[in-house]
């Protein structure tokens, strides 16, 4: 079993498009995540500093209203707050489509499914107000660049990203033996969500070497972490717990707190074999199914290790791997890539994308994808969606794809391409028989071609 | 054999294809399990804090006069449903009133979740649905009315439904359990429906999946197939997403829930929002209450007789509101709060309460309701009572650690 550049598309990247190439060669598949990002180019999203314009905005207008009450220019105030979250609500929107732009336009295809699966692994989001728009930008700023680089710098960005640590109460956390801490006894306490999630989740894994004695020191090293007044990211040396701590048996910090210590105790816990094992696991069932061969992540595994953490060397053993390349296809695409990549195969002009206002994006796409499971930029939990196929192959899920896939590709594209070709577009030149002979029996276009996209040849990679 | 096929050799072929189906386990479930008794259980969860003073009025309280006035209270005491003299209903709920007097309907008052302080609806939903007194061992994965699933024998993916289009984590874990919202309804031609069946036949999960949503679509009100062009399809979908989202929406989760609690289902949940009233509370509260009500009724109509008698249907929030009307006519968040019972498994037609009273000094933090008991333990009891779950099970499963108290008696 060996590369196939058909596969390559529908495995690693956003399914087979009817105008860009799949991929000629593994080794082209990586290499190109070290070029420029021209997805993100061509289809703009914010990035953090500019979403913090927003939230500095509706600072100073709550100043305002508060100086002000009961005049005139406090109503105005209010006013300016609500047309404020009304865009940032609008932006969230116009953002999904340029993610869905993103994915039908890409000659970089792995950087998107990449780029999706870290983001999913880092899940955050905000929890109240404008943040509650944030998630885009965070992704932006903090995943999308270190994709490709070393595990650790991703951990850095993410984890100490103001969207996390407001998102795992960071931001409330105060050492109780603190300057603050002593000064206002009743603020005082350390919360424990981030440092747990970081252990559990973010790096060695539920099942990994450490103790609940782990969780509360590196929640106490973290201490500190915190954000100002307009959730920009920001350290407290007074919120921060005095004295050293021991995660994993090593001592990080003393008497004077420092962000260094921070970072030096995630690096660590980047560098560990058990997150190695952990991250290697998780991305080989992403991209290979349920129950891929254990080979693939023990070879991950040594890769990452013997490279201190290199991403781009993790994919290089996935993608050389043999098992890589079976080509039966079990994995079942998750809700948007299932969209995403009917966007690509349907060649959805960016025009048309753009033309869709707010209401028009969240009918056609945000409430279908919350039918098919995915509630978007709103997440059930810190652990992000799921992965097993049978999550999302529900009597409800299989519904939407079928009831979307039947109705949305006509309001995105005027003129539908005839289903015999489509057929071959969307699911390349071994396209099964009976989804061939449902293309040509359908009644109309809209649906020979959602019959296509609704087929399980279409759905599974 | 797709070229060698016309389209008229297809559609006879596909018209067997059709019977053989019909008749298959997939299109009409058959399950051979023992549903775990006769109760009911329907929990609605009312998301964005309902101000539970202005639902369920003290007005018998001296406090409440100072606190609510004009549109909120006493001095239009006429046009409230007094229900003892003590606390009324608000006027939008007043169609409950037959329910009250039928013993049908209770009420819990100032109680609320173990949620305090921050009075972020994430962290106070998060909380409520989880079931859990605090997050100290991680934000929870899974939902307390999914680990009641777990203690009943014989229950199986169709003795729970999680409704409608929204994230229902009160019903998240590992026991097995049924999503469905009535909004999916499919909307194909005949043909098409035929064609999917075909480009599902070789995929078992997918057909199964597919036969499934076949048979729910088909039984909540409106049919599959649909003859006619686009357009009528494109109205369908376009009526069903509106639907969704008007008052209409919870009229059908609700017939939706009734139509499978007829059958083997033995709980369901979903939600109700529009409960965050910040400003113009007088014009906001009373559309999401008159939603609740016509909600509790469509349940009531749906069950039938024989089944409500053995329902109790609960709506909870996840935290109250301040018991100060603020600056914009509406309240802020706050902790205790109102929980509604209906159901004719109800010992009905009472206020439960541990009342704290409407002092300043009474008030939590000066501010808020005080809650007098964790809801929590009324939700244990009626489980107990409904499902004959141990209390020792629902203190240690359900909901850990809590200790359940006294029985209530909201059950006959």
């Amino acid at each position: 079993m060996e590369f196939d550049p058909q596969l390559g598309d529908i495995r690693f990247g956003c399914g087979l498009s009817p105008v860009v190439p799949p991929p000629v060669s593994v080794a082209a598949m990586l290499s190109s995540l070290q070029g420029p990002d021209r997805a993100a180019r061509d289809f703009p999203v914010e990035h953090w500093d500019d979403f913090l314009s927003r939230t500095k905005y509706k600072q100073s207008l709550r100043q305002l209203r508060r100086q002000n009450r009961g005049t005139p220019e406090a109503a105005e105030a209010r006013k300016a707050q609500k047309v404020l979250a009304r865009h940032a609500r609008e932006a969230q929107m116009h953002w999904l489509g340029q993610h869905l732009l993103r994915r039908t336009w890409t000659e970089t295809p792995f950087r998107e499914r990449l780029t999706a699966f870290w983001a999913d692994h880092f899940t955050a989001t905000g929890k109240v107000g404008l943040l509650r728009r944030a998630a885009t930008p965070y992704v932006e700023t903090a995943i999308r660049p270190h994709v490709a680089g070393r595990f650790e710098d991703l951990l850095i960005a993410a984890v100490l990203h103001p969207v996390m640590v407001h998102y795992l109460d960071q931001d409330s956390s105060v050492g109780t033996n603190s300057t603050r801490g002593l000064k206002v006894p009743q603020k005082a306490g350390v919360n424990e969500n981030l440092a747990r999630e970081v252990l559990e989740l973010h790096t060695l894994g539920v099942g990994g070497p450490y103790t609940q004695t782990d969780v509360t020191e590196l929640a106490e090293i973290l201490t500190g972490v915190t954000l100002d007044q307009v959730a920009g990211f920001k350290f407290r040396k007074d919120w921060a717990e005095p004295g050293a701590e021991t995660v994993l048996g090593r001592s990080y910090g003393g008497e004077d707190a420092r962000l260094a210590d921070v970072k030096a105790a995630l690096r660590d816990l980047a560098r560990h074999p058990a997150t190695a094992a952990h991250l290697s696991a998780k991305l080989a069932v992403h991209f290979l199914g349920d129950a891929p061969e254990p080979g693939v992540a023990e070879a991950m595994a040594a890769a990452y290790r013997d490279s201190g953490g290199d991403l781009s060397s993790v994919y290089a053993a996935l993608l050389q791997h043999p098992a890589a390349w079976t080509p039966a296809r079990r994995n079942v695409k998750p809700a948007f890539d299932f969209v995403a990549s009917a966007c690509r195969a349907l060649a959805i002009a960016p025009e048309a994308m753009a033309g869709l206002d707010a209401k028009a994006t969240m009918r056609h796409v945000q409430w279908p994808l919350a039918l098919m499971g995915h509630i978007w930029e709103k997440p059930d939990g810190p652990d992000g969606l799921p992965e097993a196929d049978n999550a999302w192959i529900t009597p409800q899920g299989v519904s939407a794809r079928l009831q979307w896939a039947l109705a949305v590709p006509q309001m995105l594209l005027r003129d539908l391409p005839d289903p015999r070709d489509f057929v071959v577009t969307a699911l390349g030149p071994d396209a099964p028989p009976n989804v061939r002979f449902a293309a040509e029996a359908a009644e109309s276009r809209s649906d020979g071609v959602g019959l296509v996209l609704a087929s399980p040849a279409f759905q599974r990679v | 054999m797709a070229q060698n096929l016309n389209r008229r050799a297809f559609l006879s072929r596909s018209a067997l294809l059709g019977c053989s189906l019909a008749a298959s386990p997939l299109v009409t479930p058959v399950s051979f399990a023992a549903a775990p008794g006769d109760g009911r259980l329907v929990v609605i969860v009312l998301r964005g804090g309902m101000d539970g003073l202005d639902a369920l009025r003290p007005y018998g309280d001296p406090g409440y006069a100072a606190l609510r006035k004009g549109p909120f209270g006493v001095d239009r005491q006429a046009e409230v449903a007094d229900l003892d003299g003590y606390f009324a209903l608000h006027p939008a709920l007043a169609g409950l009133m037959p329910l009250w007097s039928a013993g049908q309907l209770a009420a819990v008052h100032a109680v609320s979740t173990p949620y305090r302080d921050k009075r972020s609806h994430f962290d106070g939903q998060d909380l409520l649905e989880a079931g859990t007194a605090d997050f100290s061992g991680g934000r929870s994965r899974d939902g307390w009315l999914n680990r009641l699933l777990t203690l009943l024998p014989g229950s199986d993916v169709e003795t729970a439904y999680a409704i409608g289009r929204g994230s229902m984590a009160i019903l998240d874990g590992q026991a097995p359990v049924s999503r469905w919202s009535p909004d999916s309804d499919l909307a194909l031609s005949p043909q098409a429906l035929t064609l999917a069946r075909l480009v599902m036949q070789d995929d078992p999960a997918f057909a199964a999946a597919m036969e499934q949503a076949f048979a729910l679509a088909d039984g909540d009100g409106d049919a599959i197939a649909v003859e006619g062009g686009m357009r009528e399809m494109m109205t369908m979908m376009n009526d069903d997403a509106a639907a969704a989202r008007s008052a209409a929406g919870e009229i059908r989760m609700a017939d939706f829930a009734a139509q499978r609690l007829r059958g083997d289902a033995r709980i369901a949940s979903f939600s109700i929002n529009g409960w965050d009233t910040h400003e113009a509370q007088d014009r906001s509260l009373p559309r999401a209450l008159s939603r609740l009500a016509e909600t509790i009724l469509a349940l009531q109509k749906g069950l039938g007789g024989p089944i409500w008698k053995t329902t109790a249907v609960v709506a909870v929030t996840e935290f109250g509101r301040t018991a100060r009307i603020n600056g914009s006519g509406g309240t802020d968040h706050g902790t205790g709060g109102m929980m509604l019972l209906a159901g004719g498994a109800l010992r009905g037609g009472r206020v439960v309460a541990d009342w704290p009273g409407l002092d300043e000094s009474a008030l939590y933090e000066r501010r808020d309701l005080m809650p007098t008991r964790d809801m929590r333990a009324h939700l244990g009891w009626l489980m107990h009572g409904l499902f004959g779950v141990s209390r020792s099970d629902l203190e240690r499963v359900v909901f850990p650690g809590l200790d359940m108290g006294g029985d209530p008696g909201l059950l006959l």
